[in-house]
């Protein structure tokens, strides 16, 4: 293999290079334009008439002045600077990097979608309507669980959802109840999500397995405590054998039992959160069900939910209403039944946001579970898990595995986790610099440094959708960037080489913070 | 084999033996058999690419979109147009299908939009400090009521009835989680009450909550209502609506200390309802304990001028239960959207297009309110949406009317508001023509003739 080399920068790029860090206010120069108002096809009625002055601004937002192609170029060259899952290996661990089906963007386009008004009178909106409860019904099966809301936005929307369920759902009877234990390899959302909705966090210890400790857990489940929040696979990429004792003991202080649905990759089709005693369960469509996320977004996290916590669940809820439709009603409605928002709920949590959810993110993942079936389902879930574990053998090969041990020697699910601590002591490399030397290769680092408890972390999920053979190249980069630091270690310390620009100065932009252009 | 993996028999086989087991059965061994699911998913079965377009072009036909009927509906989220370059731009697959730039290196790209965006929400708010994105705009107006309860830590909220019915909602839902209650303050003549305002307002007021333009589509006086509770030290949020504010005074200029809003009508489709985005700007004070993703300019260790996510220590992946906010996952790629349609609208078009909406917002009103039987909710100064009320008739049966006619009269106010009953909110975008409008009247004259007559609604159709 050619080891791609530190690049000698020719001082007649340095023009270029210029050019290609403009921002779009520095192109702009006064009288550029890319938009065209509609006629003025009303009276020109003098704006001091129809807007009193004292409201009106006087110097008007100092937005860019570009024509069309200019605007174009800059954003299309912009585009450029990033790297992307289209162009190559994107192992983040957690996030389930898989590939994004190109139908999903032309359905979520059609116009009957994407001009479909949220506020649409119910009977103009059946198609929307019943795509939603088709998905809730989809979502229900695949988690075990009866009840969906697709409302939240993202994961940790729903995490907040899920907690505000619990706190509803014990005021309800009676309860007030004042903590929710987190294990220690949680996402950081969940914490996070606990502080905000009013709840102390208490962590529960991971055994030598990488499991929950099971005996933490027992003396800290009290009647205090609202919620257990697991995931599981956890963020160790292991499936927790224990989940029923688990769920007993949880459920045995009358605490609730929830999901954080970021590994929910790893089981599809092949045992269910329900099936578990988890309570209430969210899904990120942008990972298990290829939203394509964006740069960071849009996702979407909807529940499911067991039947005690139904009756709280977000309103509105998309439901079925059998029978025929109100006679007065002219639209064409599918014979028998029809799709309502059904905002009457109310033991509800009340809103999360406005309107349904992110539409748009439901068509495709409906469509992706359309497409897959019940079989291809489970095919991904045993790909993912497949691709993992032979990623996992392949880097527990002399030369790897000696700098980059597994954190726990099992069978791992969707993801799994190494330790850089040998490599850091041995070779004198972080795992910051692997990750920054792998940029290099044109392959995108995995999670790092987290989770917490493995010192010097790596969490990598190949994903169901990467060919044996990238899996290969990538155990081979990676083995190949620990022999050059063997015999020279400033290499990856100093990495990458090959990119738009080099290391950043974090430090620096956090102390002195410089958030937008001044103008 | 699903077309969206690649492991053939052969590969399966070599990974297995790689492995050390036999079948990929034995990688789930982990999982206790009472809990394996011994059948297949209830799922229909899997179809091809073209069969999944069919079944969802079908049911997208049964939606009565924007493209079908001519839309006067609002409340929220509006149809304006989206300009090609957008959808050029977005179906970038180094813009749609990356993840949250946490290698900056290689998110150049992405991070210095997210800069431009934050210089664009600035300039349009008149405040210092913009994040990268937050989910929409009620659930925004929820995270700025959590900014200000982290701030001051009192109990109560006051949040104008001239506020979205879906942010209250919103903000009441997360504040019963962190421990505030919201109390509404009345509207008279169609804006927010000052006087009820101050009655309302004491040193236990933690925030107000104000919209610009309101619900009812009211030019609200923020500066005066912003004074009054500034008197008590209450922080004040201000859910806006983007597109106007190119014409009105910024609310950071009114003393506003959080400016939020639905950002759809910046280059997002209606989608019918989402993704859109939600923005999120303040005060300088506030800068370490915002919400969300923001990016800051740096240098590499060149001297290269590059950016990177920062201020970190208020996030979640780092502070854990300490953090400010739980939000991870925002909308990068429809914030993107709405600073490509900021820099196609321009300087001047934003202008443009904010008085192009004043103009055909007055006529629409004037030339309802012509109307027999056809008044004024209120006489407040309105931009883009504006309320009337119908009295005496059944407006529902009335909307049906001109439903059938191909015309979406508006939202129905009394869905959320029941003492607006009798009244209904009609929005205006560039897209709606002077024609359009006078059909609406028209329609609308005619409607009401029927609906007085007793007449059947086939008779518009």
């Amino acid at each position: 293999m050619t080891v791609p080399a530190a690049p000698t920068t020719p001082a007649s790029s340095a023009i270029a290079a210029a050019d290609d860090t403009l921002t779009i206010y520095e192109r702009s120069q006064p009288g550029r334009r890319a938009f065209v108002a509609p006629a003025l096809d009303v009276p020109e009625r003098p704006l001091d008439e129809l807007l009193p002055a004292r409201f009106r601004r006087t110097r008007p937002a100092q937005l860019p002045e570009v024509s069309e192609p200019e605007l174009v170029r800059h954003y299309h060259r912009l585009s450029k600077r990033n790297f992307d899952l289209d162009t190559g290996f994107y192992p983040l661990g957690s996030c389930t990097m898989k590939h994004n089906p190109k139908l999903h963007e032309r359905v979520a386009a059609l116009p009957g979608n994407a001009r479909l008004h949220p506020l649409q009178d119910e009977r103009r909106a059946q198609g929307a309507l019943e795509l939603m409860w088709n998905l809730q019904e989809a979502l229900g099966e695949i988690a075990g669980l009866p009840h969906v809301s697709l409302q939240p936005s993202a994961g940790s929307h729903g995490e907040l959802a899920g907690v505000l369920l619990t706190r509803a759902y014990h005021e309800d009877r009676g309860e007030q109840r004042t903590k929710v234990l987190t294990p220690d390899t949680a996402h950081g959302t969940n914490p996070a999500t606990v502080t905000m909705a009013g709840y102390e966090v208490v962590k529960v210890g991971t055994n030598a397995d990488g499991g929950v400790d099971v005996e933490d857990l027992r003396a800290k489940a009290d009647e205090q405590v609202a919620c257990l929040m697991l995931t599981n696979p956890s963020t160790l990429g292991l499936f927790d054998p224990n989940i029923a004792e688990i769920a007993e003991i949880v459920h045995g202080v009358g605490a609730t039992l929830y999901y954080d649905g970021a590994n929910l990759n790893a089981i599809m089709g092949i045992t269910r959160p329900g099936d578990m005693g988890f309570d209430i369960v969210h899904f990120n469509l942008h990972k298990s069900f290829t939203q394509p996320h964006g740069g960071g977004g849009p996702g979407a996290g909807p529940i499911a939910v067991s039947e005690r916590i139904e009756p709280y669940l977000p309103r509105p809820q998309v439901v079925r209403r059998e029978g025929a439709p109100p006679a007065s009603d002219g639209e064409p409605v599918v014979a028998g039944y029809a799709f309502v928002l059904d905002e009457d709920r109310p033991k509800s949590i009340g809103k999360l946001r406005g309107f349904q959810g992110n539409y748009g993110v439901f068509v495709r993942s409906y469509a992706y579970i359309r497409s897959l079936g019940a079989e291809g389902l489970r095919e991904v879930s045993e790909v993912a898990v497949l691709n993992a574990n032979y990623l996992l053998a392949l880097l527990k090969r002399k030369g790897v595995a000696e700098y980059l041990p597994v954190a726990y020697d099992r069978i791992c699910m969707h993801e799994f986790v190494l330790s850089g601590a040998p490599m850091k002591r041995e070779l004198g490399i972080r795992t910051l610099d692997l990750a920054k030397r792998l940029l290099d290769f044109g392959v995108h680092p995995p999670t790092v440094y987290f989770p917490l408890l493995v010192d010097e972390a790596l969490l990598i999920e190949p994903t169901e959708t990467e060919t044996k053979e990238t899996l290969d190249r990538f155990a081979e980069i990676v083995a190949e960037i620990l022999r050059e630091a063997a015999a020279d270690p400033e290499i990856a310390r100093n990495a990458p080489y090959s990119t738009p620009v080099r290391r950043l100065d974090e430090a620096r932009a956090a102390k002195q913070p410089v958030i937008r252009q001044p103008l | 084999m699903t077309t969206y993996t690649s492991a053939t028999d052969a590969d399966r086989r070599a990974m297995l033996d790689a492995i050390g087991v036999m079948s990929i059965e034995e990688l789930f061994a982990d999982i206790p058999g009472a809990l394996r699911l011994d059948r297949p998913l209830a799922l229909p079965s899997g179809m091809a690419e073209q069969e999944v377009y069919e079944h969802l072009k079908e049911l997208a036909s049964r939606n009565v979109s924007a493209e079908d009927e001519i839309s006067f509906l609002g409340a929220g989220m509006y149809d304006h147009y989206v300009p090609s370059l957008i959808d050029t731009l977005l179906s970038r697959s180094e813009f749609l299908t990356p993840y949250t730039p946490y290698q900056p290196e290689i998110s150049q790209g992405g991070l210095q939009v997210m800069f431009e965006y934050q210089t664009a929400i600035s300039e349009l708010t008149g405040l210092p400090v913009s994040n990268a994105s937050v989910y929409e705009g009620p659930s925004a107006v929820g995270a700025a009521g959590y900014l200000a309860k982290l701030t001051n830590g009192k109990p109560r909220v006051l949040a104008s009835r001239g506020v979205h019915p879906h942010s209250r909602e919103t903000l009441a839902t997360l504040a019963r989680g962190y421990g505030q209650t919201v109390e509404e303050v009345p509207l008279k003549d169609g804006a927010t009450d000052l006087d009820a305002l101050v009655a309302a307002l004491s040193d236990d007021v933690s925030a107000v909550v104000l919209q610009q333009p309101s619900f009812l589509g009211t030019v609200e006086d923020v500066a005066a209502l912003t004074a009054a509770a500034k008197k008590v030290g209450a922080i004040v949020i201000c859910a806006c609506d983007p597109i106007p504010l190119g014409i009105l005074e910024p609310p950071g200029a009114q003393g506003v200390d959080i400016a939020v809003g639905e950002g759809q009508t910046l280059g997002n489709r209606l989608d019918y309802g989402g993704p859109s985005f939600g923005f999120f700007a303040a005060a300088q004070e506030h800068i370490r304990k915002m919400p969300g993703r923001i990016a800051g300019e740096t240098v590499d260790v060149d001297g290269k001028r590059g950016y990177v996510l920062t201020l970190q220590t208020r996030e979640q992946h780092i502070r854990r239960e300490k953090a400010t906010s739980n939000i991870c996952t925002a909308q990068a790629l429809n914030a993107l959207a709405g600073v490509v349609y900021l820099g196609w609208l321009g300087r001047q078009g934003l202008v443009e297009l904010g008085e192009l909406l004043l103009r055909r917002t007055a006529y629409a009103r004037a030339t309802l309110c012509a109307i027999e039987g056809v008044e004024p909710l209120h006489e407040q100064p309105v931009v883009r949406e504006f309320a009337v009320r119908i009295p005496g008739v059944d407006v529902d049966a009335v909307v049906e009317r001109l439903a059938a006619a191909g015309i979406n009269a508006g939202y129905r106010l009394g869905r959320t508001y029941p003492e607006y009953a009798d009244g209904l909110l009609v929005a205006i975008t560039e897209r709606r023509t002077r024609a359009q409008i006078d059909r609406l009247a028209e329609a609308l004259e005619q409607a009401l003739a029927a609906e007085r007559g007793g007449a059947p609604t086939e008779v518009l159709a």
